[in-house]
This record gives C-alpha cells, structure tokens and sequence, in this order.
C-alpha cells in the first residue's frame, strides 16, 4: 500500500517577492490513480493576508483546515485582532507536534504579509511540526521534487507582484505537468500590502 | 508540557500495519561539535536539513538557546531537537527563577537525559549541551535514549566521524578561544564536506566565563551560490488564467460587523 501522503495527490508552493507574497495549489483531488475532482483547493484563508496550504492525506486536509478555523476564531475572539502569519506558523508547528506519535498526513504552507512590520513572510512544516523557515520559496506534495528543480531554477529576489505571479503559476504548471498525481488546473493568490489577487490558472486536464 | 495526543495513533498503526511506510520527518542529517578551551566552550553545527535524500532546508538553525550562558546543538530528528530544547528551556528558567541561582549546565544536561529516557528513544533528539555556569565549564552529549557522555571534544550526528577525525588528530590541550573556535569549524567543515547528510553553513556559539554568549551565524559561507548571469523571468502575459478576484482592504471592511472598539480609540489601533 502507498503512503498516505501519495494517495490524493496534490501540490502547493509558496514565493516571496519584493513586498508581495504568493500561494499557489493544484485542484486534484484523487484515489491513486482515478480523479475524483477537480475542484478541490488545498489552500486556506485565516485573516487578511494570512494564507494556509495543506498538502497530503486529503482527509487531513479537511480535518486540520477546520482545527486551524476554530483555533484561528477563538484566538481573534480572545485576542480582538487577526492573526499574523508567524503566530499562525507557532500554532502550526505547535498543534502538529502535539499529535508526534499519531500525526496527521499533511504538509502544511504558510504565506502571508505581516500587518505590523509590513513584511512578506513564507514557511513550510513537515508532518510532526518542524518549521521551515526559508527566505525564498517553500514546496510541498506530491510534486515536491520537481517543484523544487522548478523553484531552484525560476525564482530570483524582489520579483514584483506581476512577475511573481508570472515565476510562481510557470513553476507550479511546469512541475504538475510532471506529476501524474498532481494538476487538472490551480490557483494561485498574490498578496499585497493591501490587495489580495486570486487567480484560477489554466492547466492541463489530463 | 501538557503533553502529547494520541488520537491519530490507532488510526496510522492500523495503516502501518496494512504495510504503509511512517511519514518521513525532516532530520537535520548534521555534523554538530562542542569543545572546551581554557575559559569557556564553543559549539558548532552545520546548516542543512534533509528529508531522505532531499534536502529540504540550506540554511537551518541547529543551535539552540537554552539559557543565557546555556546553549544546545541538535542533531536527529528536527521537530524533537526543537521541541525538546525549547521545553527545557523553559523548565530550567523556572527552575532559576525558583532558586534564584543562574541555572547549571549539568542541571540541564540531567533534565534532557530524564525526559529523554521517559521516552525511550521514541524522541528522536540527538543533542550536544555546553555552557558557563557557577561551577565552570560543561560540555556534554545526550542521546536519544538518554544516554550521556562528559568529554574535552565531542561531535555528533551523520558527520560525526568526519568531525572527529578532525579532533583526534589536531586538537591538543590548552586551546585558547580562537583556536576552538577554529577547531570546531575545521571540524564542522569536514562533516560538510564528506557527510552526504551535512552541508552548507558553519554555524558557531561561544559561551565564555564573564561574558555574553556570542552566537555566529554562518561564521562560514564555504558553499555560496555563485549570482545568476541571467534570468527567466517571464514576460507579463505568459500565463493564461480564466477567472481573477481582486480582494481590496476597502473591500474586506464590508465584511468586518465591528468598526471600533469601544471606548478611547487611541488606546488601540485594530489592524486590518
């Protein structure tokens, strides 16, 4: 039997760029082999600029999106103001390792722009809640190793917003075209300081 | 810690026993060191992280802050080096707070060994442990077990042959603090070099009596990539997309029910 991280396939990938942030996911959803959507968004929303992508065991996927959802209310709820992306990377790493010995199958991502420095943030975990904190692009699921030959050879510092999002969908298309469980189009948002753009990409359907 | 949730476990037995492979965790493959000199202890470590034969993290931080003039390299499993070291960090700044005295390296050393072996090697955290405290210098190594080890020299990790070779056959006693500091690099370098599972960096912490941890990140760049002599960037236009959502702040208020706070609203600035 496959591992769980490669049965619903999926791919998500996060980019920094010169005061702009960028997410991006594929929309399969699949059983092995047979596709069963191609409708399904693998990223997340918790505040104005503050995205989370979610990878893996689609199971999982919707489990820990709807934990985040409830955390992320009560700590605004508590708090009375939204959260910032390097809390909400805290909350991550923390609720993952608290599950060590029974973990969700997810490889979570996290962009977003931090609404009191104004500065762009990425970071990406594994499954047990190490953080990566990486200062140009964070990959991750079934496409991840040609995500990162993509990244690697794509990505340069201080893309703008356009560029960005240009580098960013490229590199996202070009790898799930090489992944059997990955594609059948994405999604790619571009956070701004204050806008967000969130574009549905054209792919491949194969 | 309130400590660890089980509910998943039956759940990914059940699935491990139909044959499916564990999730594999990112492990800082690493070469880490520690070495003492006449007036104080340095430790040092690389900078990569892999997950199996991926290298997922060029530049991570595997020293970690414990105390003032207490510091801790990681080797093994990344989350549990984090997570263990961050948790005895704070157990030992209550326990100085409690006794009023600055907190001891073997204090420490004793607090990692019994959370360690309460898990009998379930936490994956390799660790070397040094600092400065009331009673001299410390420098010790933990294993995942909880096994412990009080030596001049130590590395640990994948690279730690490399590194010890380097020990073996050029340290001597009465180092002074550059020439440990030196030692250590050289050391960390060869873990760079010959170990597959270590790589970029040379990261240092030296912890000197009487005065301030000094902590040298990427003290040295041997692997820098050489600048692009060209570029990819794609003309504006080149991907295709169907459909285009622009969310402005102006248009987020609309969906936010309250505006102010109440009372003086200086005192806060709600953020949007």
């Amino acid at each position: 039997m496959s591992s769980p991280f490669d049965i619903n396939g999926g791919a998500c990938i996060a980019m920094v760029g010169k005061d702009c942030v960028a997410i991006a996911c594929d929309l399969r959803l699949g059983m092995q082999a047979l596709t069963v959507s191609n409708n399904f968004p693998k990223i997340f929303n918790y505040g104005p600029s503050t995205f989370l992508g979610l990878t893996g065991l689609a199971t999982d996927v919707s489990t820990v999106s709807d934990l985040f959802r409830y955390k992320v209310n009560m700590y605004r709820l508590r708090e009375e103001r939204n959260i910032a992306p390097q809390t909400l990377a805290n909350l991550v790493s923390s609720s993952l390792y608290e599950k060590r010995f029974g973990p969700f199958f997810v490889s979570p991502v996290i962009a977003g722009i931090n609404s009191t420095t104004g500065k762009p943030f990425i970071c990406g975990f594994d499954s047990i809640g190490c953080i990566d904190f990486a200062k140009d692009f964070i990959v991750s699921g079934t496409a991840s190793e040609q995500l990162f030959g993509t990244c690697e050879g794509l990505w340069e510092p201080d893309l703008s917003a356009e560029d960005l999002f240009e580098t960013i969908s490229q590199a996202l298309l070009s790898a799930v075209d090489r992944d059997a469980l990955s594609g059948w189009g994405a999604q790619v948002y571009i956070i701004e300081k204050d806008k967000v753009t969130k574009r549905l990409l054209k792919g491949r359907q194969d | 810690m309130t400590g660890f949730d089980f509910s998943n476990y039956n759940r990914n037995a059940a699935l491990h026993a139909k044959g499916v492979p564990l999730p594999k965790a990112t492990s800082t493959g690493t070469t880490i060191v520690g070495c003492i000199y006449d007036n104080g202890v340095v430790i040092a470590a690389d900078t990569r992280a892999t997950s199996g034969p991926i290298v997922a993290d060029k530049n991570c931080e595997k020293l970690h802050y414990i105390a003032p003039k207490i510091w801790c390299a990681g080797a093994g499993t990344a989350a549990d080096t984090e997570f263990t070291t961050a948790l005895i960090s704070s157990n030992v700044e209550l326990h100085s707070l409690s006794t009023g005295r600055p907190p001891r390296v073997i204090t420490c050393m004793t607090m990692l060994k019994q959370h360690l072996f309460r898990y009998q090697g379930h936490i994956g955290a390799y660790l070397v442990v040094a600092g400065v405290d009331p009673t001299g210098v410390g420098l010790y190594t933990v294993h995942a077990h909880g096994s412990t080890d009080k030596l001049p020299y130590v590395t640990m990790g994948s690279g730690s042959l490399a590194a010890m070779s380097v020990f073996e056959s050029t340290w001597k006693p009465n180092l002074d603090r550059d020439g440990a500091v030196a030692l250590c690099a050289e050391a960390i370098k060869a873990g760079i070099f010959n170990d597959l599972g270590s790589g970029s960096n040379v990261d240092v912490c030296v912890i000197e009596k009487d005065k301030p941890s000094q902590l040298l990140r990427n003290y040295i760049k041997p692997n820098e990539r050489g600048q692009k002599e060209r570029n990819y960037r794609f003309p504006k236009g080149t991907t295709a997309y169907l459909n285009e959502k622009v969310i402005t702040k102006e248009d987020m208020k609309k969906y936010v029910t309250i505006e102010e706070a109440s009372g003086d609203s200086n005192l806060m600035e709600v953020d949007m």
